[in-house]
């Protein structure tokens, strides 16, 4: 067993691009679920419209990348506003089916044949990223410490999508210390309250959902960027539910939790994904019981696992305040 | 419906449009695959009606009590290492098994986590964690591959006039219909039907009375769990057993439940039925592999309209 | 009692001489069961108006309608004047109608200032774009707070100020949701229930707030069950029973009407042979 590899793999994965991605879909899922109360369960649907405003822009009309990501988050907030309009004054159970069934509405779409033209299909898009890589400063090299390395590809996506991680979470800490925030954290405790004193609800979770919706799907963006492809079937409801596990494991309601939630969970599935493939490899355990392929249902399985852990043993997750937690009264 | 039938021939293709007697045979052929459908997710669409109506969570599992009920079954008729059984027995002891794991998961998860005050929302993300984990660990065990059962596999069609159908998918139906008649008889006619009735209605009232709530909770998590295992072989039966086949049927039983009305059994089983016949009849107009996207749609409208569903009471849902 | 109220006839839907608010054949029913049926009542102004009646009566309902946290049926009503008929709780409260909640609706998770400052109306930072620029609205949270920190000695609750609502007593949150009511400036408090929970000791206090806002020219109306407190400090007294408004007058009048004893003791007091008539 190779812990070298085992650990240097974590911390790649820890700090990699995909890690920001999910970083910064969770920044949007936590302005919704942990600071507004809203039970959306379609985050994935709008990191699937900005991937696709890009990637269809591009490739499929020869539009040049810039114009490709204005399509990208003009359709995110067109979604906030076609998926708010019949969710939003649902209790929260009705919301989170809704969203789930709307963001699967719009897989199937972009999967069917119906919409290949555009879309591709179920064979997705490909080479629309070529603009994003022309302008990378980073000279053609791997880069790295110890056996940690990216290629100069990786690195210049890792640093634009951190960035981006970064400039999302200043205006999410600015906004919920301003009173707009205060409006949002008090719907989440109490609606009727916030009503009874002359805000319009209704109004605010609007506002929310879409610059959390437009903050994933920028998170779509910069994840199809990085694949430099899209493919409907990366954006299935797993995603959404890998998104909660991270708001939860770094404490739902907390600026910098998504952030620590990413990088703690990339970091700690991939050590027990490596550490899997390596006990394989050296033996210890047995192919027949778990195959290389399998090892792929196992990390679901730990996030699964984890999931329900979490939400028992520690609710608040790390950044949390068990104080806070007790006083939920939903 | 009238929104999505107005939708559907205004996006239908210019070489499909609909009209003549060969349109009205494939439009009953659809219904009848549709009723069957239906029947299938109205199966498993109940226990989680129930769980809802009694304990106010939404299982997000359920899909995987569905999977567990089909690929025990297969283990039991088809398996490698199992004993290689005809399917009704397989059938049946997969029903037992999978009504023990409701109630297992009842006794063992819910009632402590309830006793410990959890809420409910943080109970609905302990379900989504459970789906994740179980349909997993099912992958793991079953496979990628679509495999199907020994017996019953390929058919003849029988000639109904213009409709085909199966002998295997015919007898489902009808058992499918009466399973759902012994729910209703049940929920009507027995202390326990009663009890379960009572305590989705009025909890308050109905413990007061002198049910015992942990009680009703377990039998509806048994019968749930018992039922989904039934719906997983009939599923497996009439398409493909896979490891998420389950899931993939969960949608469509939450837009059943919703659209007949959450809370009320009988919703469940109506709403489920229009479900699976707006899925299948969609067919004639879209490509196959909207069906399922036309189910959820017509979820979406009706929580437009008609958000507490067709059977559901006129509560707040907001 | 109100001066502008005496000399005024003791019948349901009496008008008054300067009315706030009117009700006018204002109906919800659920299911079968009408809970409100009010056909003509007016609030007046500036005066303080209890809402009496048994369990059941529809008093709460009439509330939630007349805020807007529930629909009517049928009917109309205007406030200061302008129809309100349907419109959201919302927009009632930017127009001037507050309400409080019988089961105290303190948000739990913001501090005790935080609630407060959420109540007060008009604030820039409350915009989104404009949320994200402090500079825009520092000044005003400023003027806010202190206006926050002023209700809250006013109502002893200065020392909880940072902490949690949550965490509040029963009695607390009931000063809190009023002083919170207070930041908004209203022209008319609905208060439900204001003494249920509350233990005795705090119910003094808590009335000697509702006959200050009064003094400070807002009108009230509240729903109370204990009639000690509702002769205390009431200027006039509307009796309801099963959706209607049976009796109102001036507190003593109504508490000696034989319709207002009725409602309560549901049936008349001198009836012979009856299981109350012990002798």
């Amino acid at each position: 067993m190779d812990w070298a590899v085992i650990v240097s793999d974590a911390i790649r994965s820890g700090i990699g691009p995909v890690a920001a991605v999910y970083a910064l879909a969770a920044i949007g899922l936590n302005l919704h679920f942990g600071y507004t109360g809203l039970l959306n369960f379609g985050q994935v649907a709008f990191m699937l419209v900005g991937a696709y405003g890009v990637a269809a822009s591009v490739s499929t009309y020869d539009l040049p990348l810039w114009v490709g990501v204005l399509i990208g988050l003009g359709s995110s907030v067109v979604l906030a506003l076609l998926l708010g309009l019949p969710t939003l004054r649902l209790r929260a159970e009705y919301l989170a089916i809704a969203t789930i069934a709307a963001g699967e509405i719009l897989r199937l779409f972009y999967r069917s044949s119906w919409a290949e033209p555009v879309t591709g299909g179920v064979f997705g898009l490909q080479r629309f990223a070529v603009e994003f890589y022309d302008v990378s400063p980073i000279p053609r090299d791997t880069y790295g410490f110890w056996l940690v390395r990216y290629t100069s590809l990786d690195l210049w996506a890792l640093a634009v999508a951190w960035a981006m991680v970064l400039l999302a979470a200043v205006v999410i800490a600015l906004l919920v210390h301003s009173p707009w925030g205060r409006v949002i954290r008090a719907i989440r405790e109490d609606e009727d309250a916030v009503r009874s004193l002359g805000k319009s609800v209704y109004a605010y979770k609007m506002q929310s959902l879409v610059l959390g919706g437009v903050i994933g799907s920028m998170a779509g963006m910069m994840l199809a960027i990085q694949n430099q492809s899209v493919n409907p079937d990366s954006y299935d409801p797993v995603v959404t539910f890998f998104l909660y596990t991270i708001v939860v494991l770094g404490g739902a309601g907390r600026v910098l939790g998504p952030i620590v939630g990413s990088i703690l969970f990339w970091a700690i599935l991939t050590f027990f994904d490596s550490a899997l493939r390596e006990a394989i490899g050296a033996g210890y355990v047995s192919p027949s019981v778990i195959s290389a392929p399998e090892v792929g249902a196992v990390r679901f399985a730990l996030v699964g696992l984890g999931l329900v852990l979490l939400m028992i043993f520690r609710p608040q997750g790390l950044l949390g305040s068990r104080k806070e937690m007790l006083l939920d009264a939903r | 419906m009238r929104v999505h039938l107005v939708l559907a021939t205004a996006l239908a293709q210019g070489d499909e449009v609909p009209q003549g007697p060969g349109f009205l045979d494939r439009a009953l052929q659809a219904l009848v695959d549709g009723i069957q459908f239906g029947a299938i997710i109205a199966i498993t669409a109940v226990g989680l009606s129930l769980i809802f109506g009694t304990t106010h969570l939404i299982n997000f599992a359920h899909g995987e009590l569905v999977t567990i009920g089909a690929v025990v079954a297969f283990f039991l008729n088809v398996g490698a290492a199992g004993p290689g059984w005809h399917l009704i027995p397989s059938a049946a002891v997969a029903i037992v098994i999978g009504a023990l794991l409701g109630g297992l998961i009842e006794r063992g998860m819910w009632r402590p986590l309830r006793k410990r005050g959890v809420g409910l929302i943080n109970l609905f993300i302990i379900t989504i964690g459970l789906s994740l984990l179980l349909r997993h660990i099912v992958l793991v065990f079953f496979g990628t591959r679509p495999q199907s059962y020994r017996e019953y596999d390929i058919q003849q069609a029988l000639d109904l006039g213009p409709i085909g159908i199966t002998p295997r998918d015919l007898i489902i139906i009808a058992l499918s219909v009466l399973v759902l008649l012994g729910v209703a008889f049940l929920l009507q006619r027995t202390r326990t039907g009663t009890a379960i009735r009572a305590l989705s209605s009025n909890p308050d009232l109905a413990e007061a009375s002198g049910i015992d709530v942990n009680r009703v909770v377990l039998i509806v998590w048994v019968l749930g769990g018992g039922l989904a295992a039934l719906g997983g072989v009939f599923y497996g039966l009439t398409e493909i057993i896979t490891w998420d086949m389950g899931f993939r049927l969960l949608l469509l039983m939450f837009a059943g439940i919703i659209l007949g009305g959450l809370g009320s059994a009988y919703g469940a089983m109506v709403g489920s039925f229009v479900i699976g016949i707006v899925a299948q009849m969609s067919s004639l107009w879209f490509p196959i592999d909207l069906q399922n996207a036309w189910a959820l749609l017509a979820l979406i409208v009706v929580l437009l309209i008609r958000p507490q569903g067709i059977l559901g009471q006129r509560e707040r849902v907001g | 009692m109100h001066a502008d109220l005496a000399g005024l006839t003791a019948d349901p839907g009496v008008p008054k001489p300067d009315p706030l608010l009117v009700v006018d054949g204002v109906t919800r029913a659920f299911g079968g069961l009408v809970a409100v049926h009010v056909e003509h009542l007016e609030i007046q102004r500036g005066a303080i108006t209890a809402l009496i009646g048994p369990n059941g009566a529809g008093k709460s309902t009439l509330f939630n309608v007349l805020s807007g946290f529930d629909r009517a049926d049928a009917g109309r009503w205007t406030f200061d004047g302008a129809p309100v008929t349907g419109r959201s709780a919302h927009r009632l409260a930017r127009r001037g109608l507050v309400r409080t909640f019988q089961l105290t609706k303190t948000l739990g998770r913001l501090s005790v200032l935080e609630n407060m400052k959420l109540a007060a109306t008009g604030q820039r930072g409350e915009r989104l774009v404009a949320g994200l620029l402090p500079p825009l609205w520092l000044g005003q949270e400023r003027a806010i707070e202190q206006r926050a920190d002023e209700l809250l000695e006013r109502f002893r609750l200065a020392h909880m100020r940072d902490e949690y609502a949550g965490t509040l007593s029963g009695g607390q949150r009931k000063l809190l949701e009023m002083a919170r009511a207070l930041m908004v400036r209203p022209t008319m408090v609905l208060l439900d229930e204001p003494m249920a929970g509350v233990n005795p000791a705090l119910t003094q206090s808590l009335l000697s707030h509702i006959t200050d806002l009064r003094d400070e020219g807002m009108t009230v109306c509240f729903v109370e069950h204990d009639m000690d407190v509702v002769m205390g400090i009431s200027d006039w007294v509307v009796c309801m029973a099963e959706g209607e408004v049976v009796a109102e007058g001036p507190p003593r009048a109504v508490a000696q009407n034989p319709a207002v004893i009725d409602a309560y003791l549901g049936r008349h007091h001198d009836e012979p042979g009856t299981e109350y008539d012990d002798g």
